[in-house]
């Protein structure tokens, strides 16, 4: 057997024992870009394969939360898709105004880049104080960044051009505060944000949302995942949310699409009916 | 140019993968518009493209060429005789199952989407079976891909820099791999109709 063949079979038997020590369950991600991360972890890591390390992985809960941080997707950036956020602006903004009070839940927020942009938009519509975002990642480490709400400077050129592009009208950047290298996001921003760990692949759903954003996230996982997490945002979404997902993720197979109508063909915003089919 | 000089081993291609930068409107309206409708092997491109491209280039190339162009979705499953073309923004992956996925990673060698991921995806997952193809373009994309492709005993070819609007990314790709095939875009299309063709005399796939 060549080297491809036992690195899969090592991932496989590594992926089987996370999931039984730990909970975490890798087992339905899509492998060619699954196996991509799990190489690029491998060859900063010191271990020379994937067998030698799981030893380690098995007994250190920090190599462990290291290793998730290095095998998920984790990187975002504000208002990614600025198409995305005008929409949510234009269309979706007015159905949210309609209620006294607005809750959100944010599946797979990484660092945060696009929660903070929610949270901007949603400010500057006039919804302050009448909204929480539940934002939640399964990496423990990529949350306490997205807590903290700091980026880098040098992204910032990048951050403001998709703000204006999503029909931002202020100025973005005082949104922020830059120190050295960094910007620091508002304080206040933070305010309405819940920051929380959860496992779309085992956890249960938060209920009662009015919307449900998960933007890229489900692209790493196989089919049968993904309708396990749709279910799972059915569940959460009131009659008449929305859900929100990437612009090349598609409701159109899914089990669940009969509750869904598209808001624009296109937007990837769906609205779930009153009346379920 | 010989059936037994191009595919000697007489092996079962499963799937064409792309690699394309600068110069690649051109350089694909050519080889894809020599290409018949019914090609037998599904093509898969990475053309550099800017992040906020809507799907046009797809749909341009649809209706000036035979064979089938279109942009590839998530969870698509790959089809002979049709061009499956990286969405902007997203990397492209192929799995073991002829599925296609898409990926929302860091961009690679400055791309997303990038042809080293593709290659290297393709050549886990169709080893001998895929054929590579680096053509014109800046930057350094695809070479190391390309190599990984023939490190699984897959098939490579790469444009002739000389003739390239943009050389780099063949040259690139040349210091790093002892190419199959050096190759003209014009006699391009010729030589993947005889590679492919083997796929349809032998009649079935490995």
């Amino acid at each position: 057997m060549n080297n491809d063949g036992i690195f899969d079979i090592e991932s496989r038997l590594l992926l089987e024992a996370l999931q039984q020590v730990y909970g975490y369950d890798f087992r339905d991600y899509a492998e060619s870009s699954l196996r991509r991360r799990l190489l690029n972890w491998l060859s900063g890591s010191g271990f020379a394969n994937l067998s030698e390390a799981q030893g380690r992985l098995l007994r250190d809960r920090n190599l462990l939360d290291q290793f998730v941080c290095g095998i998920t997707v984790n990187v975002s950036e504000m208002f990614r898709d600025p198409l995305f956020f005008r929409a949510v602006r234009e269309q979706v903004v007015p159905h949210l105004k309609t209620y006294s009070f607005v809750k959100i839940w944010h599946a797979g927020c990484a660092s945060g880049e696009e929660v903070y942009s929610m949270a901007i938009l949603l400010r500057e519509e006039g919804l302050q104080g009448r909204y929480r975002i539940y934002a939640t990642d399964v990496n423990e480490e990529v949350l306490s960044k997205a807590r903290e709400g700091i980026y880098p400077l040098k992204e910032m050129q990048r951050f403001i051009r998709n703000y204006q592009k999503s029909g931002g009208q202020h100025d973005f950047a005082d949104y922020y505060t830059a120190r050295y290298d960094h910007a620091m996001l508002m304080p206040e921003l933070k305010k309405e944000i819940v920051f929380a760990a959860h496992n779309l692949a085992v956890d249960a759903d938060f209920g009662e949302m009015n919307m449900v954003v998960c933007r890229n996230v489900m692209i790493y996982f196989k089919a049968a995942l993904k309708e396990r997490v749709l279910e799972l945002f059915d569940r959460a979404l009131l009659p008449g949310g929305f859900l929100c997902l990437g612009q090349k993720e598609s409701l159109e197979k899914r089990g669940v699409a009969g509750n869904y109508d598209e808001l624009a063909r296109g937007t990837r915003i769906y609205v779930k009916r009153y009346l379920q089919s | 140019m010989s059936n037994a000089t191009c595919n000697p081993d007489k092996r079962v291609f499963r799937v064409v993968v792309l690699g394309v930068s600068t110069g690649g409107v051109q350089a694909l309206k050519r080889l894809l518009g020599a290409l018949p409708a019914d090609f037998p092997l599904p093509i898969l491109i990475v053309q550099h493209i800017s992040p906020e491209a809507g799907n046009g280039l797809a749909r341009l190339l649809d209706e000036l060429c035979a064979i089938r162009v279109k942009e590839a979705d998530e969870e698509e499953t790959m089809e002979p005789g049709c061009v499956y073309l990286a969405p902007p923004n997203y990397h492209l992956l192929l799995e073991k199952d002829a599925v296609l996925s898409l990926s929302s990673e860091p961009p690679v060698n400055f791309a997303r989407p990038s042809a080293d991921v593709l290659f290297e995806s393709a050549a886990a997952a169709f080893g001998r079976g895929v054929i590579g193809i680096v053509l014109t373009g800046a930057g350094y994309d695809g070479g190391r891909g390309l190599q990984r492709i023939q490190e699984e005993g897959g098939l490579t070819v790469i444009q002739d820099p000389v003739e390239a609007e943009a050389p780099s990314m063949p040259e690139h790709a040349l210091s790093l791999v002892a190419a199959d095939h050096v190759i003209s875009l014009e006699l391009l299309p010729a030589l993947l109709q005889l590679l492919a063709g083997r796929h349809s005399e032998q009649g079935e796939p490995s």
